[in-house]
């Protein structure tokens, strides 16, 4: 089975997010950069696929030339083939990326035949546009459900679940089909020695292209108003244990 | 006119349809339109009850679309349906709410339609006098980040934020439900494949979105076996355990547990955080937590910082402390 999954290149912020004085971006000066959650799963799911029906992973993303550490990271957990779209490291817009997307997986698709399975990120850690999958998939022509945390693939077909409030919903469709996974789908594993030596000698495809701009634009990131909280320090160690079950008590709880 | 897409399971409408009428309300008067609903294949069973909630939260009409192939969520066949609806009735907008189910019908009619589409807004000004551009505000980062953005379009498709507004009805009540109007959808049969096949029920009790109370344990828990005291203390306060991305990352816990950006947003009446950083990515799930109580051997910990109340200790000395103390006050007679 040949399973291609799109990832994102996020900055990995801490305690606090800071942006950039034009306010159109993250500042990641002090930052380091990674796969977005969703799409971090997205891979080991597509590996474990690979792995139980002797396949192959190819790993996309769209992003700048640095974008290729996530294509190396995902080669160094079990991934065969990375494709760069590059970009210049602006954001593009969603419209603009799942264009952009289409047109790659298209050539790819022209080169070596349909994927059998493609899989997104339910959605992007960074900008959280909730779209990117749906409109790639819708214009290749391919079914698409969100939300997923189980798959199950069973020769020509393939069986999802997604989780709702106290359980989960099941899908079934014939591959070719694409999905939007989520964290949680499964623990995805750290690289090996083998696999880092592996990923350097990944051969990246870089594929330049172009795609018209949509119609939804970025004017300026800001951090919403923080709630200062005075925070009452009820003492150190076990000792302040009844200072906190008063507090416990306070609120109806004991 | 601004249409708003209502969330529904099965006819039983939920708390995203709601808040998105609430949400709705507002701008369809900084639009200077009427708001209309829209429940796709409620079924006719639903239709009364549906349309009471909707007049109730301030919908002036509802329409109702029903064919086969919508007698379950299927989002091809939901988004196909609210391409039609879209060219039949002309909308100068339309809202869902922000929910997993709302940005994905959504992004399916934008697909289709090849129109924008902009998720989880906590603020919308249309277009000064009809037609231009639209201004919002947006959630980027799960909540960690705003985002102002800009949008040129005809019909604008727009999801509010989750849990953005509260909902409410409108007062005083309308005296009458909305008249409610068919409209008539064609939908392709092969739409079926992702129409959802079956269902499975877990657990029943407390979840942890609505567990009144979390002990939630962080890195600084060092093992699976080190949350057996969390579990103890939860037990007693009838509330669960929620965890942080490096306790489910080193396979402590299971993700449903986790707490965050990518897991569960919590709103429990106090959430009891121990050994936990306070990171924003698990900050965004936790902030809706009515009280916190943090417990950590760092007073700079960023959780510290900004719970309402603070031990500064080990947790495994901590924790079974508090516990023994709320045994020792129950077992007084
Ligand atoms: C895109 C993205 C999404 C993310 N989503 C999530 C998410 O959904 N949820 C989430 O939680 N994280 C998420 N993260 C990860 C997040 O950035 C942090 O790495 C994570 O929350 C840290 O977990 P922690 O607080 O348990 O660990 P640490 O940051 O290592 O903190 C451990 C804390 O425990 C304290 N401690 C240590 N020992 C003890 C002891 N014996 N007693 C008391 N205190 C002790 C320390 O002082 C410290 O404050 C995400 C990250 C990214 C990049």
């Amino acid at each position: 089975m040949r399973v291609l999954c799109c990832v994102k290149r996020v900055p990995a912020p801490g305690a606090k997010i800071n942006v950039t004085a034009d306010g159109l971006a993250v500042d990641a000066a002090h930052l380091g950069f990674t796969t977005s959650p969703h799409e971090e799963c997205g891979v080991e799911e597509a590996v474990q696929i690979a792995e139980r029906t002797g396949g192959e992973v190819t790993v996309l993303t769209l992003g700048p030339a640095e974008a290729a550490e996530q294509l190396r990271y995902a080669a160094s957990v079990g991934a065969h083939l990375g494709v760069l779209v590059s970009t210049d490291g602006a954001a593009w817009d969603p419209q603009r990326t799942a264009r952009a997307l289409t047109a790659a997986i298209e050539s790819l698709e022209a080169g070596s035949g349909a994927f059998d399975l493609i899989l997104f990120g339910n959605e992007s850690a960074d900008s959280g546009g909730f779209q990117v999958g749906v409109r790639v998939a819708y214009a290749l022509g391919r079914p698409i459900v969100n939300g997923i945390k189980g798959i199950e693939v069973d020769g020509p077909v393939v069986r999802a679940r997604r989780e709702i409030d106290g359980g989960f919903e099941v899908y079934e469709m014939d591959l070719p089909a694409a999905l939007g996974v989520k964290e949680g789908i499964n623990l995805p594993r750290y690289p090996t020695m083998r696999g880092r030596l592996a990923s350097k000698k990944l051969e990246i495809t870089t594929l330049v292209l172009d795609a018209a701009g949509g119609d939804q634009a970025l004017v300026r990131l800001h951090r919403p108003t923080e709630t200062v909280s005075q925070t009452v320090i009820l003492g150190d160690g076990p000792d302040a244990a009844p200072a906190a079950v008063d507090v416990l008590e306070e609120l109806g709880l004991v | 006119m601004l249409l708003v897409v209502l969330e529904h399971d099965r006819g039983t409408l939920g708390e995203p349809a709601r808040e998105a009428l609430t949400f709705g309300r507002t701008l369809a008067a900084k639009m200077g339109v009427e708001m209309h609903a829209l429940a796709i294949g409620a079924g006719a069973p639903a239709t009364e009850q549906v349309a009471a909630a909707s007049g109730d939260h301030g919908a002036a009409r509802l329409y109702t679309v029903d064919h086969d192939l919508l007698s379950d969520f299927g989002p091809e066949a939901w988004g196909q349906s609210l391409v039609q609806v879209i060219n039949t009735l002309q909308p100068g907008a339309v809202l869902a709410c922000g929910s997993e189910r709302g940005n994905e019908v959504m992004a399916q009619a934008a697909a289709r339609l090849d129109w924008p589409f902009v998720a989880n807004c906590t603020d919308i000004i249309p277009p000064a006098g009809g037609g231009g551009q639209w201004s919002m505000t947006r959630i980027q980062w799960g909540g960690s980040l705003l985002e102002d953005a800009t949008l040129t379009t005809g019909t604008a498709l727009l999801t509010c934020g989750l849990h953005t507004v509260a909902s409410a009805p409108v007062e005083p009540a309308p005296v009458a439900p909305p008249e409610t109007q068919a409209v008539a959808v064609e939908l392709d049969a092969a739409l079926a494949r992702t129409v959802v096949k079956d269902r499975v029920v877990l657990e029943a009790g407390v979840t942890l979105p609505t567990a009144p109370v979390v002990v939630g344990g962080g890195r600084g828990v060092g093992s699976a076996e080190g949350f057996a005291p969390l579990e103890e203390l939860a037990e007693l306060l009838g509330g669960r355990v929620g965890c942080s991305r490096a306790v489910t990352n080193n396979g402590w816990r299971p993700h449903s547990d986790q707490v965050g950006q990518t897991g569960t947003r919590i709103a429990p009446e106090i959430y009891i955080a121990s050994g936990i950083s306070g990171a924003i990515q698990h900050w965004v799930g936790a902030m809706g937590s009515k009280h916190i109580l943090a417990i950590n051997i760092d007073p700079e910990a960023n959780m510290v910082v900004k719970a309402n109340w603070a031990v500064i200790g080990d947790l495994h000395q901590v924790i079974p402390a508090i516990s023994a103390e709320i045994r020792r006050r129950r077992d007084r007679p």
